[in-house]
């Protein structure tokens, strides 16, 4: 049948299907580099955006010493930056140890039982929960519930929550790349499971784990609406406490119970002002926001790179 | 009697092997047991969340919902929570989300295709590998900065071409929420569209087909409910972003889907009502709760269809 | 045996082209004859591939008569399947591969290799190692090959799937669920799918790459049936990893080793005289 040549198509109308091919293709590759240079030209505009209305006060010195102020051109964002520096560390100190010792769990101790499928649902639901929900749940529960007030600890510890299922999917990937080998070694000179996960498994995951960790702290650095359903104020013009001092015993937790503000917040509460100038002051904001958050993903997505370029 | 003289043997044979004393291998087999509780501890720890959250938000509610009838709360097309004669119908909060979000979806589903399919199908390796890392990157900006492009740049930009727009409108906020979530949909239907075997593709080629031809009718329909879940995941997003639409949307509560107009979604409201200063316990702030036990039942309900259609995706490759 | 010296010798490189790749060419008369009166579909004169810097096929050549069904045997990694997948250019999907060499395409005897693969691929078809179909109805996978080649005419459309499904001989057992999914068929009857969507445009070459090995004897014995009954009709070239299939259908056998064409000829010339120690060694299970 194949060889009948009366039935056999003939060239030419093989060759215009062909040629109608490579138009579609062509057509298609177009639109997809279109898609793709307008995503990265949004980019560009969100950043040129914000660095051309807020270069007046980016270049000023006194931005970034100075407290919020009712008059523009005098406000700064220091205490909403070390409110943000406060609050992160509180959330790093929680999240981190929270999401890596429930990864190990799950990844290297979990057996298959309904106990673990709870929980990995659990987890994969939780990535999902807007942020504000979490909010919500820090307004009823720390807030009002356990009393802990509109503090940096509150705040710290919803961001922490929010951030834990970024850190613990972080964390078992990492976990998972782990040759089989390195294992059987420990296992072979006598370890038992929790020696070999902490001094040979962690160990060797850490690079993913700290991908992991500066990845969720960056979006906790830029998430605003947790915190302000919390009630964070939005004007502080004092610093909290300092957490180390020169007297015994050095460490002073007063800080974690103080009233504050973050960047995003800050940001929020000018950009929302009808006065114009105070938009010069958002702008200017949201370029270290964006340095910030940038920063810390391009790192993350830099130590990822190395990671797998070392792998092969 | 017997298994104390067998662990015995057994530490007498690892002391005889590995020089390890009796007493440090009952410390060691001590700190791997304390170890598991305490790692165990940290897992279920995740569970306590979601019950912290579904408790505040029922118990809350509940106390909201003794005042205000379910059957009004669903039905009512005014929401006026701070008024004299209180008001509250949450279909006037959830028609703006829904709006947002239709128009974020609306740009990202074709946005988002066109990029998974070129990315795919046709971007040479090379581009692959520096485009996906830029996308990781866009979805770190924080959201309140998209907030002030929306109503900083992006209302101004489109009330050139439609003169009616409102300084606050739902469109800017859409059209900012479409290309936050491009990333994120974009990424997942990608990995989704390169998960179809090889062997597939090649039996569409083995034919004749074009790349567009392969794309388009072997690897998009078997890629199908991977595609339909980053869209899900992508609009459940949509629905529970926040910042965007407290900046962008405005804060007036109208029922409808005007996309010219300002209108408040269910986020928007929370953040109103959080930034003024509410006494706790009144209806006002009860409210919140209620408004936000909607938020969470509706992305619980594209969370799961999400996760399920993924789920399934995975089954078959 | 020049030849066989110059092959074990550890570097082949070295040693001039020509001298590697005598393909051990074998006719017996009968078939000489035969061949002679017969006509070429495809002619690979001298084709060398290679996997970024691996080489997989050197020097090889092979004509391929038209309507006789060739198979291709060799250990594994031998370079058959790359050989078979040279004829519609499935390596250009993938970057980094290089060909050198012809593979001639008659009637109007143009090298392959320079020509469109697209187009290429719109002649030669293709039946992969497993099954593929698409996740479409029965019938549209048949349909794909005449739909990509701008036939939407219902009638056609209905009148040369039954023709290829009747040839794939699966007439029978779907005619009554042309509209279910693929999916729904067994290994065998999906394979068998697969070659009726190969067969319904028509191919003047039809590629098959170990097509029965992830079956079952019967559905293999099936798949071996309906090949035997397209030897009159179809130019077929067939890459095997079990001997006696190639003995059972083909009509020609390439025997190919790291790379190489050792020899090429009759079927049963080659099973049963095989004028190379490799290719001797190898079908009666000495090696391989």
């Amino acid at each position: 049948m194949a060889s009948s040549p009366g039935k056999q198509p003939a060239q030419p109308e093989l060759e215009s299907i062909v040629r109608g091919n490579r138009r579609s293709d062509l057509v298609m590759a177009g639109i997809g580099m279109i898609v793709l240079l307008v995503a990265m030209a949004l980019l560009a505009a969100v950043f040129i955006d914000l660095a051309v209305k807020g270069w007046p006060r980016l270049i000023n010195p006194d931005f970034y010493i100075n407290f919020p102020s009712r008059h523009p051109e005098q406000a700064g964002i220091l205490s909403a930056a070390v409110g943000t520096t406060l609050v992160m560390l509180v959330t790093a100190l929680v999240a981190i140890p929270l999401g890596v010792a429930a990864g190990v769990y799950l990844e290297e101790y979990a057996a298959r039982s309904w106990i673990t499928d709870v929980i990995e649902i659990n987890v994969s639901n939780l990535a999902g929960v807007p942020s504000i929900i979490y909010g919500l749940l820090a307004l009823g529960l720390f807030v009002h519930a356990f009393g802990l007030g509109e503090t940096i600890l509150t705040a710290g510890l919803v961001l922490a929550l929010l951030i834990l299922p970024v850190i613990i999917v972080a964390t078992r990937e990492a976990i998972r790349s782990i040759p089989l080998e390195l294992r059987e070694a420990a296992y072979g000179l006598g370890a038992d499971k929790w020696q070999t996960v902490r001094l040979y498994v962690l160990p060797a995951a850490r690079p993913g784990i700290l991908t992991g960790a500066i990845v969720g702290l960056a979006r906790a650095i830029g998430e605003a609406a947790p915190v302000i359903t919390i009630g964070a104020l939005t004007f502080i013009a004092f610093l909290p406490p300092p957490p180390v001092q020169a007297q015994p015993p050095f460490i002073n937790f007063e800080w974690l119970s103080s009233p504050f503000t973050v960047m995003p917040i800050q940001l929020f509460n000018w950009v929302s002002r009808p006065q114009a100038e105070f938009h010069i002051n958002a702008a200017a904001t949201g370029v270290v926001l964006m340095v910030m958050t940038l920063g810390m993903n391009g790192l993350a997505i830099y130590i990822r790179y190395r990671l797998r370029r070392d792998a092969r | 009697m017997t298994n104390a003289a067998s662990v015995v043997i057994e530490v007498q044979h690892n002391r005889s092997f590995g020089g390890a004393s009796e007493k440090f291998l009952r410390r060691r087999a001590m700190q791997a047991a304390i170890a598991r509780c305490i790692l165990f501890a940290a897992a279920a720890a995740s569970v306590l969340v979601t019950v912290g959250i579904v408790y505040v938000l029922v118990t809350e509610s509940a106390s909201f919902f003794s005042h205000v009838s379910i059957r009004d709360f669903l039905t009512d097309t005014q929401w006026t929570p701070v008024f004299e004669n209180a008001r509250f119908g949450v279909m006037t909060l959830v028609s703006a989300t829904l709006t947002v979000a239709g128009i974020a979806l609306a740009f990202a589903v074709p946005a988002g295709m066109a990029l998974a399919i070129y990315l795919s199908e046709y971007a040479r390796p090379g581009i692959r590998e520096t485009v996906k890392p830029f996308l990781e990157l866009l979805e770190g900006v924080p959201t309140v900065v998209y907030g002030f492009f929306a109503v900083l740049f992006v209302t101004p930009l489109l009330q050139i071409f439609l003169p009616e727009l409102s300084g606050f409108n739902l469109l800017a906020p859409g059209l900012v929420m479409g290309i936050m979530i491009l990333p994120y949909t974009a990424s997942v239907s990608e990995d989704a569209m390169r998960a179809v075997p090889m062997g597939l593709r090649e039996a569409g080629y083995a034919l004749g087909y074009s790349r567009f031809r392969v794309a388009a009718q072997v690897v998009i329909p078997a890629a199908l409910s991977g595609i339909t879940a980053a869209f899900i995941l992508g609009m459940s997003r949509a629905v529970g972003e926040t910042m965007v639409v407290a900046v962008a949307a405005g804060q007036n509560p109208n029922f409808g889907f005007d996309p010219m107009e300002g209108a408040a979604t269910i986020t928007a409201y929370i953040v109103q009502m959080a930034m003024g200063d509410l006494p706790h316990g009144s209806i006002a702030y009860q409210s919140v709760f209620g408004a936000g036990i909607v938020l969470f039942v509706i992305t619980l309900i594209f969370n799961v269809l999400g996760f399920y259609m993924r789920r399934r995706f995975r089954e078959v490759y | 045996m020049q030849t066989l010296n110059a092959m074990h010798s550890k570097k082949p490189d070295k040693i001039p082209m020509k001298n590697i790749n005598e393909t051990v060419y074998v006719t017996s008369g009968a078939d000489a004859a035969a061949a002679a009166s017969n006509t070429l579909r495809a002619d690979v004169k001298s084709l060398s591939f290679w996997y970024g810097e691996n080489r997989a096929l050197s020097s090889v050549s092979m004509p391929v008569w038209d309507r006789k069904i060739t198979a291709l045997i060799g250990p594994s990694g031998c370079g058959k399947s790359t050989l078979l997948r040279s004829f519609n250019r499935m390596h250009d999907l993938y970057p980094g591969n290089r060909y050198d060499g012809e593979i001639r395409l008659y009637p109007e005897d143009r090298n392959l290799i320079e020509m469109d693969p697209g187009l290429v691929r719109l002649r030669v078809g293709m039946v992969f190692q497993k099954p593929n179909p698409f996740p479409k109805s029965i019938f549209e996978n048949v349909a794909a090959g005449l739909r990509v080649r701008g036939i939407h005419r219902r009638a056609v459309l209905d009148e040369r799937v039954e023709k290829s499904l009747k040839d794939a001989a699966l007439w029978n057992e779907v005619k009554d669920r042309m509209h279910d999914s693929a999916y729904s068929l067994s290994g065998g009857q999906q394979q068998r799918l697969c070659i009726a969507r190969a067969l319904a445009p028509q191919p003047d070459l039809l590629l098959l790459d170990e097509p029965t090995s992830a079956l079952d004897p019967i559905a293999t014995a099936k798949i071996e049936d309906l090949l035997t009954g397209l030897r009159q009709s179809v130019t077929v070239i067939i890459v095997t990893h079990n001997m006696q299939q190639a003995a059972r259908i083909s009509d020609l056998t390439g025997y190919m080793h790291m790379g190489e064409l050792i020899e090429y000829g009759d079927t049963g010339e080659l099973f049963t005289n095989p004028r190379e120690k490799r290719t001797s060694d190898y079908i009666t299970g000495r090696f391989g």
